[in-house]
């Protein structure tokens, strides 16, 4: 095809796009651009009628000027124009301008609509992909609501031309991103899965995309496409090279569509149906001895392709995370991939592999691979590849390899990139104490890190570390001799000299005992680095000082010598002249035994719950808090923490502490300061927290809502499931009272540990409205594979409520964290005792009701199916009265009942009338309470 | 993919393409900043690399680095060879094509990556049929050419 002669050559566009590439200045280009600008405005707005080429070419123009990086404020009345005309090319740049560079003017919105709206009923399919293209282009919320219903019908029509259903597909697939509530697919559900067997490749291709948008929202409306797409895939699988004509691509056959079809088939859990299952299998077990294999052409592309279709092949089998062999198998080829030439794929499989180290299938099988990992930290060239190897060493750590994980990391840290330094040493700060057995070596560790990369040591972790030694008191002699040495190196970090300034002050006469490491000897050497610090290390020794006064009297005459001296006294910090002054009275006035009880050794640290219980207890009020929560925290606190006493010696902390509640936080004032009260004292969660946003397989804490609403009209069922986890639920509900029973089972073949559960009341719920009494039964820690276990749950109504209690479950699977919270389905409609009323008492008493406030009402369109029978069933699961012969129109549905808090009744009257045609209901409530009418309507729309 | 920008060496901005809705100042900023990611990067290095919540595919084709961003779940190998086709189809319509043909003809360059990808999905993979659709374009076009053409030089016109 010969360059450029297509047809419309726009001379003076082409002659205007030299000239700016031919500006020699940034000046000279805005100049042109401008004399361009200034010339097509008087065009537009001369007397004299542009035939449509002059439209279509300074419309152009003012396109590219755009896309160079300025502004335009005309021109869209002549884009609009453009589109009704006739002929093609000018129609396309029309559009394309209104794609690139719509704005919301509604008058221009409106034209623009209508322009779109006759190209889609022209019949012409060039026009209508036009049309179809610039609605996906925009994807505005005015044009979903213009076309959203019309495109459906577009995309199923037998008669739609195949090219025009591929754009149909895309184009509402991108309005459903934008505004899922108005695309409504409901009666075309199953034509739509259907295209899934389209004759048609690029058809299927299209629309498949559609159909996973869809099915990650409506998983259970659209599973049948799950044997589809197996289906599908086996056919594309098993076919030759050759078969699919073009739509093979470098000898790999269909790889679009192939990976589109494994990315689908990961919304849903493995096929139940054997025979799908089955085959299914086949292909995946296909697709990894392809890549066994000799490759059939040397070019990249073909390689990209059929990896492109491994990958997601394996991304489905670690989704699954069901079939042990398999996983083995996607291990050993990601394997094979670490040591390949092409960098891409050394990097994917690093990737990949991070995935599949926390299955409890392929963790050994990934552990293997350590020293080739371990090989990529110190050998890649690209930082990015040494990244992905340092979250794979990460994700492979467990108590056999952290002590060789976390030395290559200390090591990886001396070269490591400025980039991921932080992030590296928080992981070995995590690893070190999580994996700790023996103390000493956590304490090595973590000097390690502030030696090698101090810069990058938050405060969080050297805190930390403090607190470690101070409740442990096996490992206090070790740190301070560790300390000690570390300081003696000539050039040491600000953070080793506060880490060594508190232990020293705090433990420094566990080996005062030495002549080497004398009083005097520790004293002057943290002296020689007092003069190098910033002042709040500063005022960190200077307490350090005025404890050596009180552990070694005969520092004291130095001690205070230093203290007195104008540098410290006369200081121009205040904080550091208010301590030298304090520290030298209360040296030189109080007695020994005074000295001696202010500065008592620091008691241990209490036991602190994690960061995100913290906050969770913040919103929720005192009180709230389960005694299985309690445990928990007290439960992980000793089994990393060693325990030791607990309950903080306030007196002696406020005495310590005496002088300055500093704003520049120092270990003193750990526990008063608030910048510090972030860092816990248990389970080091803290340091996991501060992580979880960056690590591959950091637990997680939102809130899970999915399956609530499915019980505001039913009281059993299965609340939530993922992989691990299966939990039941059954409810009885009387007056105001209730009773939930929870069951947890274990779907694994591993036990879970440290399993604790929390029932909490956000907000409002416990505080101000306090309308229930949960009173819950601790569950037993330890869950075995396999195994279910029970617990009540007893609910009190004492007022009406909104909000949901949440449900907390935190348990350790194979040494990561899990932690999850639902809302529990408990919804003011439980506690309704049906009323049964005739026509005259209801009609009356909805009179009553007729204040504004009291009703609440709410048009909304069918999300499920309007059958007579169903919503009877929903309608009479919410507990109401289902009143028969009372609305005059019998398509409609009328209920009352009264909802019964401790303190108080609420009549309830509702009404519900569904329009068949337009798949729409209106339901309005009426209740003598109006907070009860505006909760009500907000979880029936949602029911039918 | 949320979008697909094609720049220079030079830095300089060839084409680009939106498929989530962004405000132009921000567009301009993560054009900035992913132009100059890019072009630090050295010539053996990976291809993708991760940037705020996204990963970043690219490739360069002589003077032209073709850049998409795709999501956490989407498949990187596959994206590499989206960007191949396109540059497929880039050549094939120009005949061999170069960097100067996507200036001049920037409105072409936009309509074949319609015809290919749309709201961000691959909507036909197919060649021959993308550049069908193409072709039907432009000789809607030449049709009419033809005719004015036929109209001036009447009497030289013959039909074969």
């Amino acid at each position: 095809m010969p360059a450029v002669s297509k047809g419309d050559g726009m001379r003076g566009l082409a002659v205007f796009i030299s000239d700016i590439r031919n500006c020699k200045s940034k000046e000279a280009e805005i100049k042109r651009i401008n004399k361009e600008l200034a010339n097509i405005r008087s065009k537009f707005k001369g007397d004299k009628a542009l035939d449509g080429y002059s439209k279509k070419k300074y419309v152009c123009k003012l396109l590219f000027i755009f896309l160079l990086g300025h502004d335009i404020d005309f021109g869209h009345m002549e884009a609009v124009n453009l589109l009704s005309s006739n002929k093609y090319t000018e129609k396309q740049i029309g559009y394309l301008f209104i794609s690139v560079l719509v704005n919301s003017n509604s008058e221009l919105i409106r034209l623009i609509n209508n322009a779109i709206k006759n190209d889609l009923s022209s019949r012409n399919p060039t026009f209508m992909c036009l049309a179809l293209h610039c609605i996906a282009n925009v994807g505005s919320r005015e044009m979903a609501e213009a076309f959203a219903s019309e495109i459906p019908r577009i995309l199923v029509a037998g008669d739609t031309m195949d090219s025009v259903k591929q754009s149909a597909a895309l184009c509402l697939l991108r309005l459903y991103k934008t505004s899922p509530d108005l695309v409504l697919m409901g009666e075309w559900t199953s034509r739509v899965v259907h295209l899934l067997n389209d004759q048609h490749m690029g058809v299927v291709t299209a629309a498949i995309s559609l159909i996973t948008c869809l099915s990650q929202k409506n998983p259970d409306e659209f599973k049948t496409c799950v044997s589809l797409a197996v289906s599908r895939l086996s056919r594309i699988v098993s076919s030759a090279s050759t078969d699919l004509q073009d739509y093979t691509y470098y000898f790999v056959p269909a790889p679009w569509l192939s990976c589109k079809l494994l990315r689908l088939l990961q919304c849903y859990p493995p096929p139940e149906d054997g025979a799908v299952k089955g085959r299914l299998v086949e292909c995946l077990e296909t697709i990894l001895n392809k890549a066994q294999e000799p490759p059939k052409s040397k070019k990249v592309q073909h390689s990209n392709a059929k990896n492109a279709i491994l990958f997601e092949a394996i991304s489905l089998i670690i989704h699954y995370d069901s079939e042990p062999n398999l996983l083995v198998r996607a291990c050993n080829q990601l394997g094979q991939f670490l040591q390949h030439r092409e960098t891409n794929l050394r990097y994917l499989a690093l990737e990949s592999m991070c995935t599949l180290a926390s299955s409890e299938f392929s963790h050994e099988a990934v552990k293997t691979h350590i020293e080739t990992v371990i090989n990529a930290l110190k050998t890649e060239r690209d930082v990015s590849v040494r990244q992905r190897a340092a979250d794979l060493l990460y994700a492979m750590c467990d108590r056999s390899n952290a002590k060789q994980i976390v030395a290559e990391m200390l090591s990886y840290l001396e070269t490591a990139d400025y980039s991921i330094r932080e992030e590296m040493v928080l992981k070995v700060a995590i690893l070190a104490e999580k994996y700790a057995v023996d103390y000493s070596w956590y304490v090595d560790t973590i000097l390690n890190l502030i030696r090698i990369a101090g810069d990058y040591v938050s405060e969080e972790v050297w805190y930390r570390v403090i607190q470690i030694v101070i409740n442990r008191d096996d490992v206090q002699g070790y740190a301070a001799k560790t300390v000690f040495e570390a300081l003696q190196a000539p050039a040491c970090h600000e953070n080793m000299v506060k880490v060594g300034g508190y232990i020293l002050g705090e433990f420094g006469n566990l080996i005062a005992g030495d002549p080497r490491s004398s009083p005097l000897v520790q004293f002057n050497l943290l002296h020689s680095k007092f003069h190098l610090c910033s002042v709040p290390t500063r005022a960190l020794l200077l307490s350090a000082y005025i404890k050596f006064i009180n552990l070694f009297p005969e520092t004291k005459a130095t001690i205070q010598e230093v203290l007195r001296c104008d540098s410290q006294i006369r200081n121009s910090d205040v904080e550091l002249q208010q301590r030298a002054v304090e520290y030298l009275k209360l040296s030189s006035i109080a007695s020994t035994d005074v000295l001696a009880t202010v500065l008592e050794e620091m008691p241990p640290f209490p036991e602190r719950e994690s960061s995100i219980l913290a906050k969770l207890k913040k919103k929720k009020g005192p009180g709230a808090v389960s005694v299985t929560e309690l445990e928990d925290s007290k439960r992980e606190g000793g089994e990393l923490n060693g325990g030791g006493d607990r309950g903080p010696d306030t007196a002696a902390m406020a005495a310590s502490n005496a002088s300055t509640p500093s704003p520049s936080a120092d270990l003193l004032g750990i526990r008063s300061a608030a910048p510090v009260g972030a860092a816990p004292a248990s389970a080091g969660s803290l340091l996991v927290d501060v992580f979880s946003e960056a690590g591959p397989i950091a637990p997680s804490a939102a809130v899970n809502d999915d399956g609530f609403l499915r019980f505001v009209c039913k009281n059993n069922g299965v609340l939530f499931e993922n992989q691990l986890l299966q939990i039941g639920i059954k409810s009885e509900y009387r007056q105001n009272l209730g009773r939930m029973y929870l069951f947890y089972g274990n779907k694994t073949s591993v036990q879970f540990a440290s399993f604790t559960t929390t029932v909490s009341c956000p907000g409002e719920l416990q505080s101000h409205i306090l309308s229930m009494h949960l009173c819950t039964k601790p569950v037993e820690p330890l869950v075995e594979g396999g195994a279910q276990i029970q617990q009540v749950l007893n609910i009190e109504c004492l007022t009406d409520f909104s909000d949901a209690p949440l449900l907390n479950i935190k348990f350790r699977y194979g040494g990561a964290l899990q932690n999850l919270t639902l809302k529990l389905p408990v919804t003011i409609n439980k506690f309704f005792q049906p009323t049964e009323m005739t026509s005259s008492d209801f009609f009356q008493r909805w009179k009553q009701l007729s204040q504004p406030q009291q009703e609440a009402q709410k048009i909304f369109k069918a999300n499920h199916s309007m059958d007579t029978e169903v919503l009877k069933a929903k309608l009479l699961g919410l507990g109401t009265a289902l009143l028969d012969n009372v609305d005059p129109n019998p398509e409609n549905y009328v209920c009352a009942g009264v909802i019964q808090t401790k303190g108080q009744q609420v009549g309830c009257l509702l009404r519900l009338e569904p329009n068949a045609q337009a798949q729409m209901y209106r339901l309005t409530l009426r209740c003598s309470k109006d907070s009860v009418s505006r909760r009500l309507c907000e979880l029936l729309a949602e029911q039918f | 993919m949320q979008f697909m920008l094609l720049f220079s060496r030079q830095g300089k901005l060839r084409l680009q393409k939106w498929y989530v809705p962004l405000s132009d100042k921000e567009k301009k900023k993560i054009t900035r900043e992913l132009v100059q990611t890019v072009l630090a990067r050295k010539p053996k290095m990976c291809s993708f690399l991760e940037w705020r919540d996204l990963k970043i595919v690219y490739k360069r084709y002589a003077s032209l680095y073709f850049c998409c961003a795709i999501e956490d779940q989407d498949n990187e190998l596959i994206t590499l060879e989206i960007i191949h086709r396109y540059v497929e189809l880039l050549d094939k319509y120009f005949g061999s094509v170069c960097e100067l043909d996507i200036i001049f003809n920037f409105e072409k360059a936009y309509f074949i990556l319609d015809e290919f990808l749309l709201g961000g999905e691959a909507q036909e993979t197919s060649k021959k049929n993308v550049l069908k659709a193409i072709e039907q374009a432009d000789l809607l076009q030449e049709v009419r050419h033809l005719m004015k053409l036929m109209l001036k030089t009447f009497y030289y016109f013959k039909f074969t």
